[in-house]
């Protein structure tokens, strides 16, 4: 029962899959939160009013299925005629995708920020990039970065869609693995352990930091 | 500026049919909410019942359904069940997978939710003579899903847009499905994706508003 044509080289194929699913997401990841905390201080900025157009486009991206941004961004590209690879394109995709997220996180965490806490900082001579730069970011970092961990997880997970761009990431190895050694469980089952022992450390880390930061 | 000519009206002749996907898509989606509900619930009170198995099963499946994507759910529900000689449809796979996520997301939503009620409550209910069941059943239940319901309609959204998943395992009848196979026949990639992308933001953003009036009724006091 427990004998399986899978070879050494055959994990070695899915290693290198985990590490495409790994590549697109720190790419993402780093991209989308360099545009989210951007866009996340314009919007705390401007006020809900005069924020209204970011605040749609971005809803865009939060209400639309991501493998049909995926599609639109691959078709788009294409269409402009700007001949990005696979990669390329899933990482503008993802990153758009990761921003529209990450805007909520950063102007929830600077609204977290009480205002008399910066009206003191202000009053002691502080510049407006001071006030950002010493009160607001290590306050607003504490509330933010467990909802921070837990969306960075959401884009690895949401990161197997990129196969539907013919991208080899750890999902789309193990399909090819499948259709080759016909034992659909035990590879899907080796698969899912890969995606659970990337994600399941870091989720209870995020866990553990919200219990922590949220008494005080 | 660039040489390709948008055909929209071919996009637009797909309406109907496309329109016809997405109510196999909201069908799916609150088909798999009422299924995950239920399964959410039964896991709150496996966890609540302090049977060491029980509670190790439901936060088994709550770990296994919030640490691996959506996607590989639904490949397992049509591929790996194939194993043990279950063969499911397309559509039944991802009822199956979307349903297991969900019940997952819920039953932790539902354990955030039991935190905020205190337990001196379910004391009081017991000793008014009442079962542990009948507490949980007319004095935490009640309360768990009126403050469970806002993470629960984010749930249902997310449903919504899971249900595109089902494409990669050969659906061809939801709204994903249906365009994939207009664009099959006629290569207008861009122009039939863009008015399902329009379809299933209309319908998030119904269904949200939809919520939002419904938790305004139900939770007023």
């Amino acid at each position: 029962m427990f004998d399986t044509a899978l070879t050494l080289a055959d994990l070695g194929f899915l290693a290198k899959g985990a590490a495409m699913t790994l590549a697109v997401t720190a790419v993402s990841v780093l991209a989308g939160t360099v545009l989210g905390v951007v866009f996340g201080v314009i919007r705390n900025q401007a006020g809900p009013y005069w924020s209204m157009p970011i605040t749609f486009l971005l809803d865009i991206f939060r209400s639309v299925p991501l493998l049909i941004q995926l599609v639109l961004g691959n078709a788009l590209q294409s269409i402009l005629k700007l001949g990005w690879a696979p990669f390329t394109t899933s990482c503008v995709v993802l990153s758009l995708y990761t921003a529209a997220y990450c805007t909520e996180i950063v102007r929830g965490g600077i609204s977290a920020v009480p205002a008399t806490t910066r009206r003191a900082a202000r009053s002691l001579g502080m510049t407006w990039w001071q006030d950002m730069r010493y009160i607001v970011a290590p306050l607003a970092t504490r509330v933010s970065l467990p909802a921070w961990i837990g969306l960075t997880l959401g884009v690895m997970k949401d990161s197997a869609l990129v196969l539907w761009l013919g991208l080899i990431e750890l999902l789309r190895a193990s399909q090819i693995l499948v259709t080759r050694l016909q034992e659909p469980l035990f590879i899907l089952l080796i698969c899912g352990a890969i995606y659970f022992i990337i994600s399941f450390p870091i989720a209870r880390l995020g866990g553990y930091l919200e219990r922590r930061w949220s008494n005080d | 500026m660039f040489s390709y000519n948008f055909h929209w009206n071919q996009a637009f002749k797909a309406l109907p049919q496309m329109l016809e996907g997405a109510l196999v898509t909201l069908q799916i989606a609150l088909l798999s909410m009422a299924i995950g509900l239920a399964v959410a619930l039964a896991l709150t009170l496996f966890r609540l019942s302090g049977n060491r198995i029980l509670n190790g099963f439901a936060t088994a499946w709550v770990e296994v359904a919030r640490n691996t994507p959506a996607l590989f759910q639904i490949y397992m529900a049509h591929f790996g069940l194939g194993n043990f000689g279950i063969h499911l449809s397309p559509y039944t796979a991802l009822l199956v997978g979307i349903a297991f996520n969900n019940a997952g997301y819920l039953a932790e939503n539902f354990r955030g939710a039991l935190k905020a009620i205190p337990d001196t409550q379910t004391r009081a209910g017991r000793s008014l003579g009442m079962t542990p069941l009948q507490a949980f059943r007319y004095i935490v239940m009640p309360q768990m899903l009126r403050i469970a319901f806002l993470p629960a309609t984010n749930q249902m959204v997310w449903a919504i847009l899971m249900t595109s998943l089902g494409v990669t395992v050969g659906m061809n009848t939801d709204l994903a499905g249906v365009t994939q196979a207009l664009n099959a026949v006629s290569f207008r990639t861009f122009e039939f994706f863009a008015l399902a992308a329009v379809i299933y933001y209309v319908i998030a953003k119904a269904v949200t508003l939809a919520a939002r009036l419904a938790a305004t009724r139900m939770f007023r006091y």
